[in-house]
């Protein structure tokens, strides 16, 4: 019984946290900024290439993981300077751009790479509750969501350059007017997106099989949870992962991965229907 | 009348001579041969060791003369994956090309794609890789294993060995749902029971409730049939929760080399029968083996993919020869007469006439904690008896079906 109940609870948490790491990086680029992020698999891809060639390199694997988190918000911030910054006021073509990243980035890292790379030892050990054995990391990844959801919360909402950020998502024009410098705030914003998005990588490294066309694997659900969670993505996205953990892990258990993934998709086709503008807009309407 | 004929023969003349000189260069001319691989995309792990192998061959046999004195023009198209773009490829090099011969595709969904478009022309079409078996198509022929050749062998010594109790975790397409019929055809005699069956969708990476079906069922062994670099995320997820249950697969080490790429001991417990693995250690496989690391030193590993597309060459080769021509209907009658082999690295092997699939010389092996490869059983050489046994016989009539153990040829 008791080991029933935590099964459950462990499989909510397995995909809760899967749907926040996976989505939180996105909600900042596409929630927020408007940009819809193809490449956002590439950049999870480079977290876990980045962790996984430190970790060999001699790494402790938690320094790795920060470094695979670092290099993807390196890399976003530039290209957000290079190539993203004329194309806000374009979506479609932000769209375009940001998709043929994605095919740059798979094809050059099998080039330069290979078809695969080596793989990490997956950290901890299991652990038994009645006749289930579990692996205890899947429980890092979720404290680890959880982290990620306050970190973004308290980044947005509590200090001044979230402040800042969100004045400048919101009307451009009048923050510059206030002092507030937007190219920065642009880039950064940016950088701390794709960063979360290697973190994601970075923490999922050790559980699967590394090549190069990865990142596609966590895509439908990060951007399933950021619509879902709607315009405001601080508000949105906790909820959103909750009830499609609750519809997934539920579906999983019951009727098996096909019918999980199928229910996925149309508890969100329904969800948007009801809701037009997600999770965060309904709060909001409930709130004020 | 007279006139008539004269002029007639007059006419007739420089014709031939057209013909002549067309022969003549025929045979000076080379062989072409279109090669469909996927080496972008999510199967370039596969398709590039296919590529690899091919060119090694054709350098090998171009270097000793080629095939009935004609060098081999070897004409790649990368489809990426995509079975539109299979057909379309399929449809240049044969229509457009002219190629002698068709070689390629790695997925069930890909061959069965291309198939139609090759039955309509006459050209000889060979599939390089182990698949679910049952194809019954006269211009098609299979050098991979198939299920007689790797599951006849690998379900019984794995019931014997680890119980009678098995689950099944497969990929949700055609590969999947047929190898798990035909695991499930094959217990039922032994007294086996499958106490868990899940298909899971190509693409999905996350297997904690599977983790948990499979304690709630306490299977004696797992039937693995996941397909993907993604499916595959499996096994680090099974290791991290201490599933330690031993499992029997007829694609894992062989085909996706599981175990270069985890790090020990997460394939421990893995069990396989296959025609080939880097591990094989007799003197033509070590000689094999040496001749492909000098031209691509920097493989990850020689899968049984990239040695059947090698193998593939030297049997065409072997076949234009007995047949002294390239022509499709002579080449099977050379099959027809049932000693069609190559030595192979494995062995000799031979074409089995009725289905024209490979025979193949069959060890089962087994991977320990340090994730190292043991051959733990040698079967010997297994013929791909299953087709000819329920009906298929390719010399007397050619169905272009893909017969099932759930649909087979109508009786007679």
């Amino acid at each position: 019984m008791v080991a029933d109940l935590f099964s459950d609870f462990y499989q909510f948490a397995d995909v809760f946290a899967f749907l926040i790491l996976s989505a939180a990086g996105l909600a900042i680029i596409f929630g927020m900024m408007g940009v819809i992020n193809l490449a956002h698999g590439e950049f999870i891809m480079c977290g876990v290439y980045v962790t996984s060639a430190a970790y060999h390199a001699g790494l402790p694997l938690p320094l790795a993981q920060a470094c695979g988190a670092v290099v993807a918000g390196l890399i976003g911030m530039l290209l957000e300077v290079t190539i993203i910054r004329p194309l806000y006021s374009r979506p479609l073509d932000s769209l375009l751009v940001t998709w043929g990243i994605s095919l740059v980035a798979t094809q050059g890292t099998l080039i330069a790479l290979g078809s695969t790379f080596p793989g990490i030892d997956t950290p901890g050990h299991s652990f038994s509750v009645g006749e289930y054995s579990f692996s205890s990391y899947r429980m890092v990844l979720f404290a680890a969501s959880l982290c990620v959801l306050g970190f973004v919360y308290v980044l947005f909402m509590r200090t001044r350059f979230g402040v800042h950020a969100r004045a400048t998502m919101q009307n451009p024009g009048m923050a510059q007017a206030l002092g507030v410098r937007k190219g920065i705030i642009y880039a950064v914003s940016f950088g701390i997106g794709t960063g979360l998005a290697g973190l994601c990588g970075a923490l999922y490294a050790p559980t699967m099989n590394l090549i190069p066309t990865m990142g596609a694997s966590f895509l439908v659900e990060a951007f399933v949870t950021v619509v879902v969670g709607g315009a405001n993505v601080l508000l949105g996205t906790g909820p959103a992962a909750i009830a499609l953990g609750v519809i997934r892990a539920g579906l999983n258990a019951w009727y098996g991965q096909v019918v999980g993934e199928i229910g996925l998709l149309i508890a969100v086709v329904l969800i948007i229907r009801v809701l037009p503008d997600g999770f965060s807009g309904w709060l909001t309407r409930r709130t004020s | 009348m007279k006139r008539r004929t004269l002029l007639a023969g007059a006419a007739a003349l420089p014709l031939f001579n057209i013909i002549d000189s067309e022969r003549a260069h025929a045979d000076t001319k080379p062989i072409k041969i279109g090669l469909l691989e996927d080496i972008s995309g999510d199967l370039a792990v596969f398709g590039i060791p296919k590529l690899h192998g091919s060119q090694l061959a054709v350098e090998e046999i171009n270097g000793k003369g080629g095939i009935l004195g004609r060098q081999i023009e070897l004409m790649q198209l990368d489809p990426q994956g995509d079975n539109a773009r299979y057909q379309e490829f399929a449809r240049r090099m044969l229509q457009k090309e002219k190629v002698d011969l068709l070689i390629g595709g790695i997925t069930s969904a890909s061959r069965e794609a291309i198939r139609p478009i090759v039955d309509r022309t006459n050209t000889l079409y060979i599939y390089t890789n182990q698949y679910e078996g049952g194809v019954c198509d006269a211009s098609m022929i299979s050098v991979g294993a198939v299920p007689e050749q790797q599951l006849s062998t690998l379900i019984p010594w794995m019931v014997e060995k680890f119980g009678k109790r098995v689950y099944t975790v497969a990929a949700d397409y055609n590969f999947g749902h047929l190898s798990a019929e035909w695991g499930r055809t094959l217990l039922k005699p032994l007294g086996g029971q499958v106490v868990g069956e899940e298909f899971i969708p190509l693409g999905v990476s996350q297997f904690a409730q599977t983790i948990q079906n499979i304690q709630k069922a306490k299977p004696d062994w797992l039937y693995m049939l996941n397909v993907g670099a993604a499916q595959n995320s499996f096994f680090p997820q099974a290791s991290a929760a201490h599933l330690d249950i031993p499992m029997g697969s007829p694609i894992k080490i062989m085909l996706g080399f599981e175990h270069k790429q985890f790090p020990a001991p997460v394939m421990a417990n893995m069990y396989a029968a296959a025609n080939w693995f880097e591990e094989l250690d007799t003197p033509a496989a070590e000689d094999f083996k040496k001749r492909w690391r000098a031209k691509f030193p920097k493989e990850t590993y020689i899968n049984d993919m990239g040695y059947n597309a090698y193998v593939a060459l030297y049997m065409y080769k072997m076949l234009a020869e007995r047949a002294k021509s390239l022509n499709k209907d002579d080449i099977r009658k050379v099959i027809a007469k049932g000693d069609a082999g190559i030595d192979a690295p494995e062995g000799h092997i031979v074409i089995d006439p009725k289905s024209q699939h490979t025979s193949h010389h069959m060890r089962l092996l087994s991977v320990d904690k340090e994730n190292k490869v043991h051959i733990v059983k040698d079967f010997g050489v297994i013929q791909p008896y299953w087709l000819g046994q329920v009906g298929c016989d390719l010399t007397k009539s050619n169905p272009k079906e893909q017969y099932t153990p759930d649909h087979l040829p109508p009786k007679r």
